[in-house]
């Protein structure tokens, strides 16, 4: 849908349920990406038990969240992965979830494929080895290609191939649509941010103003590729982008992490954007409507020092977890601002930056020499 | 990502008798109602109370024009009858 301010303003009072529910299932995972926005790597002991995710899934199904995002770490390694994923599309949730394709093999491509409801978004960073593999670690494109084929070969269709957009691979973009489009997949792309162990290779990986503008002219010419919304800061550089363009964090969007708390989005994991956990009294639904975050997410907003600027009603000033993690306040403008208003956010030094309360990296991350 | 709710249609017969689709499921909220679409996997939003309740009432009427007469003012039936067009259209509502 387009530009729709009435509908706009509502979703920024915040809705009765979440649209955009991101649930990180674990934090165990065998990559270390550069860029994990959740600094993943080894399990919590306190990850939420079977028995607590499957009430929560029931509290999912209750709030009428008609589909949830799983991710991770990587969120099949959980041993009850396809427990909790058939006990969610038993209820009519559907699940959309992300994986690295290290354990889509034959066999679970084949189960993936007869289940109703469920969709796959195996991701890369770069459509070669080279590109992906300075990002996420060495041997992971092929095995993302290989969890690929598997899919296609088990007939399941239109699994998404989801890409987060750097400035290594923003050239790559046709060559992505067409490694997706062999394997009967489609192209969804991401921006990335400086969230998680993000902060380190933001400065590095984040596209530049000329990549933006190339980026934007590309989404424009190419409707059909998935955003998530992603890249509303560019849609001041003319026509908006498809999609609500807005910052939907704690109004249509948020995160529950695998310990169960619960977050404004998955790109702000950090303990000033924590609403509440769901072991708290009340559960999930409480949090989302009555933690003292959210209800001031919803109130509105001001533009701060993005008032006088011509483009607001178009960017709306941006990622607010773009510029808490570099630094910015939160009501001026977006680091990337395609008016260059943000670059003072390089002069913020990296250790000046803030952190993400909880680190979960299990070992040095790829590529990291290069950073 | 959602898709345009008013979407107009040529074929849409408002002396029709219509259904909410099966795979459809509806979640109220202040601004009218989001419309989930299993099938397609579409998100549709309707945007305002009174079409959610011409829409929840369409199985009591003969037509989704009857439907629309029962909640709207005289001046307002032909908007919300394009407004059942566009559900139509994007496979919230079927004939039944």
């Amino acid at each position: 849908m387009g530009a729709d301010s009435t509908l706009r303003d509502r979703f920024e009072r915040g809705l009765a349920a979440p649209i955009c529910l991101t649930w990180e299932l674990t934090w165990a995972c065998n990559l270390a990406c550069i860029h994990c926005l959740s600094s993943s790597g080894k399990r919590d002991p306190n990850e939420l038990r079977t028995e607590e995710a499957a009430s929560l899934i029931d509290e999912i199904a209750a709030m009428r969240i008609f589909y949830i995002n799983i991710g991770g770490g990587e969120p099949t390694i959980r041993g009850d992965f396809f427990e909790l994923v058939e006990h969610a599309v038993d209820r009519r949730v559907g699940v959309k979830f992300s994986t690295n394709g290290s354990r889509i093999d034959a066999t679970r491509a084949a189960r993936l494929a007869a289940m109703d409801y469920v969709d796959v978004q195996v991701s890369i960073d770069g459509a070669d080895d080279a590109t992906n593999d300075a990002v996420r670690g060495a041997g992971s494109f092929d095995t993302a290609i290989r969890a690929m084929g598997a899919l296609a070969d088990a007939g399941f269709e239109n699994f998404k191939v989801s890409v987060v957009v750097t400035s290594e691979n923003v050239g790559q973009l046709g060559s992505f649509e067409e490694l997706a489009s062999r394997y009967g997949a489609q192209l969804r792309l991401t921006r990335l941010r400086p969230s998680g162990r993000g902060v380190d290779s933001w400065d590095r990986l984040h596209p530049s103003q000329a990549q933006n503008r190339e980026l934007y002219r590309w989404l424009l010419d190419h409707p059909n590729t998935l955003t998530g919304d992603s890249f509303f800061h560019l849609s001041a550089l003319g026509d908006p982008l498809d999609g609500l363009n807005l910052c939907g964090a704690g109004r249509v969007v948020c995160l529950i992490d695998p310990i169960g708390d619960v977050y404004a989005c998955p790109f702000v994991i950090h303990d000033e954007f924590r609403a509440g956990s769901i072991r708290d009294a009340g559960g999930f639904a409480a949090v989302w409507r009555d933690s003292a975050l959210f209800r001031g997410l919803r109130e509105p907003g001001s533009a701060g020092a993005c008032a006088s600027c011509g483009s607001y009603d178009a960017c709306r000033g941006g990622c607010m977890a773009a510029k808490f993690f570099t630094g910015m306040p939160l009501d001026g403008p977006d680091p990337e601002c395609v008016h260059g208003h943000g670059e003072r956010a390089a002069a913020t030094p990296v250790l000046l930056r803030p952190r993400a309360s909880r680190d979960h990296s299990a070992r040095v991350p790829a590529g990291s020499a290069a950073t | 990502m959602p898709a345009e709710s008013e979407r107009t249609t040529r074929a849409f017969d408002r002396r029709a008798p219509l259904m909410l689709h099966p795979d459809v499921a509806l979640r109220d909220e202040a601004f009218g109602a989001l419309a989930y679409h299993y099938g397609n996997r579409r998100l549709v939003f309707l945007k305002s109370r009174q079409l959610v309740d011409i829409v929840r009432d369409l199985d009591a009427h003969e037509s989704g024009e009857d439907a629309v007469r029962a909640h709207v003012a005289a001046g307002e039936i032909d908007r919300y009858c394009d407004a059942l067009g566009g559900l139509v259209a994007s496979e919230v509502l079927r004939g039944r």
